[in-house]
């Protein structure tokens, strides 16, 4: 359920709900990172469900020593009202068993806070590809219907390519066609749950690997900024200091472990 | 998939936790003997909280039956080696009740008849004082325990007018510095706290991008959310197992507002805190 920070619950209504699902390589919710941190995003309150495993640290968004020692937990909300934007933030993986259950409270949630529409920052195992994917771009998005009818046309005009349908059970050759993010985490069940809960919902994702993922961060951004534009564009060599994209502070560490993974895929994986 | 530096394609664990992939497919299909048996899991799994005379189950969450001002937490052998020398033997200190539960951790698959020497979370308040509460916690609450076990202990009307204190342990090599991890001085603590603690910590503050989780985590974050006043004193030491070294590392917090009036004597209780050792320590040297 949504807990305020401040006394009494802030109006959402017509807002566009920027969230990641936890999937490969932990790029939507770098991406999420990277989107709270460069638009200096306020936090306005908690998701606190039983779903996901409980974790604590301090801000990782700190500027100053001041805000530097405020608490952060595993499911955050941020947002900019100016742009009338609100950003989820998850930071932990689910409990076994409860994904389904997060998907039905947070849809709940979107429904009744009157956000407009709901974009989900998601990446699929780049491994799966077929042929003709190898060979294009490795972005893709998904429309509920609800969302196809207000959008379709904008999203025609950045000649997008929309996520294509593969086989339900890749071994067999004459099963069905259906739509399947592997390493999507819950990204499929929340666009099956939209479509049928008629909520506007986009799927923006990436096919990557696992590995050094901030580049791929960055990537999907960029990608969301084409349609959005809520970001000047973006620099894509992170060490340069005049950097557009303010990354998080707790991305500097990552600076000195270059052989490593990254601490940010170091923390998302110690809490698998 | 991934190419290792050799040239070698293995399957990469997928940092995201979704190898679980097929157990949301499988939830779909599953049977009714499935569902059964998960069901039966569950119940196995499931924490209860118990009252010391009765043995039987509180109808209500612990606080919520109880008023409390103050509550200590110790989570780990070493934090509760520490309430045990310094807090509860400069008191009248009463059980109120235990948390029974069982998961993988346990030692024991009997789960009805845990004894009190295996892993155990008791709960005491103390005699002059009933609203100061005191947990020990020896037991690892497992993710899928740890929202039911709060829910047991602070139920569902969270009150602010109590200050929480919880102690733990981590290893060492958990702590993520730019400096190198041998220079650092371990067994040193660190802190975390509420948006609504207002006091000082004895320590310095964790220090992006540090993370805390299992329960002193869950606890933590259930009282940020609700506006509860609380502060989490982390101890990095490289030895995991009970330790004096790693003990006395928890001292500076005898001196804070969270343990004021609860510790008497502290040469005694130092006294009191290497019989605990010594009687927990396994002689073995490779001649014997």
């Amino acid at each position: 359920m949504f807990v305020p920070c401040g006394e009494s619950a802030p109006d959402l209504a017509g807002f566009t709900l920027l969230m990641p699902a936890v999937s490969v390589g932990n790029v939507g919710q770098l991406a999420m990172d990277l989107i709270i941190s460069t638009l200096n995003m306020s936090k306005i309150g908690y998701f606190y469900t039983d779903c996901l495993v409980p974790m604590v640290g301090n801000n990782p968004y700190a500027t100053t020593e001041g805000n530097s020692t405020e608490l952060s937990i595993n499911a955050e909300v941020y947002s900019l009202p100016s742009r009338k934007l609100v950003a989820l933030q998850l930071r932990s993986i689910f409990i076994k068993y409860k994904s389904k259950p997060f998907c039905e409270k947070l849809l709940s949630w979107v429904k009744s806070s009157g956000c407009a529409r709901v974009i989900v920052l998601s990446s699929s195992h780049s491994y799966q590809r077929n042929d003709l994917q190898l060979r294009s771009t490795p972005f893709r998005y998904l429309l509920t219907p609800s969302m196809q009818k207000s959008v379709q046309n904008k999203i025609k005009s950045l000649n997008w390519e929309e996520m294509e349908k593969s086989r339900c059970i890749p071994e067999i050759d004459d099963s069905e066609f259906c739509i399947r993010i592997p390493g999507g985490g819950i990204t499929k069940t929340l666009y099956d749950e939209s479509c049928s809960k008629e909520i506007q919902m986009a799927v923006l994702l990436k096919f990557v690997s696992e590995g050094d993922n901030i580049p791929d961060a960055l990537g999907l951004v960029e990608y969301l900024n084409e349609w959005l534009q809520i970001l000047k564009p973006l620099l894509l060599h992170s060490k340069t200091n005049s950097r557009v994209s303010r990354q998080p502070t707790e991305w500097e560490k990552f600076a000195n472990y270059a052989s490593d993974k990254g601490i940010i895929s170091r923390i998302y994986k110690e809490l698998k | 998939m991934a190419a290792t530096f050799f040239g070698e394609v293995v399957k990469a664990p997928c940092r995201a936790g979704t190898e679980d992939e097929e157990e949301e497919e499988e939830g779909r299909r599953e049977t009714p003997e499935d569902r059964e048996v998960r069901l039966q899991l569950a119940r196995k799994r499931e924490v209860r909280l118990l009252r010391r005379q009765t043995k039987t189950s509180l109808e209500v969450s612990l606080l919520e039956k109880y008023p409390c001002s103050k509550f200590i937490i110790a989570i780990g052998n070493n934090a509760v080696a520490f309430l045990s020398s310094f807090v509860m033997n400069s008191g009248v200190w009463e059980e109120v009740g235990c948390a029974k539960l069982w998961n993988e951790w346990c030692r024991t698959t009997d789960t009805t008849h845990l004894s009190s020497t295996e892993a155990f979370c008791v709960f005491y308040h103390l005699k002059s004082n009933p609203s100061v509460f005191l947990c020990q916690c020896s037991c690892y609450v497992a993710e899928d325990q740890q929202y039911q076990w709060l829910e047991k202990v602070f139920g569902s009307c969270p009150r602010r007018n109590m200050q929480i204190t919880i102690l733990t342990c981590r290893h060492v090599t958990d702590y993520k510095t730019s400096e190198s991890t041998g220079s650092l001085p371990s067994p040193f603590l660190r802190a975390l706290k509420t948006q609504n603690f207002k006091d000082s910590a004895c320590c310095p503050l964790l220090e992006q991008p540090n993370i805390v989780h299992d329960l002193p985590a869950a606890v933590l974050s259930y009282c940020q959310v609700w506006k509860i006043p609380a502060i989490l004193y982390l101890c990095y030491t490289d030895v995991m197992k009970l330790d004096l070294i790693t003990v006395e590392a928890f001292k500076p917090i005898l001196s804070t507002r969270s343990l004021k009036g609860l510790v008497k004597n502290i040469p005694q209780s130092t006294e009191i805190l290497k019989k605990l050792m010594t009687t927990n320590e396994i002689q073995s040297n490779i001649y014997t």
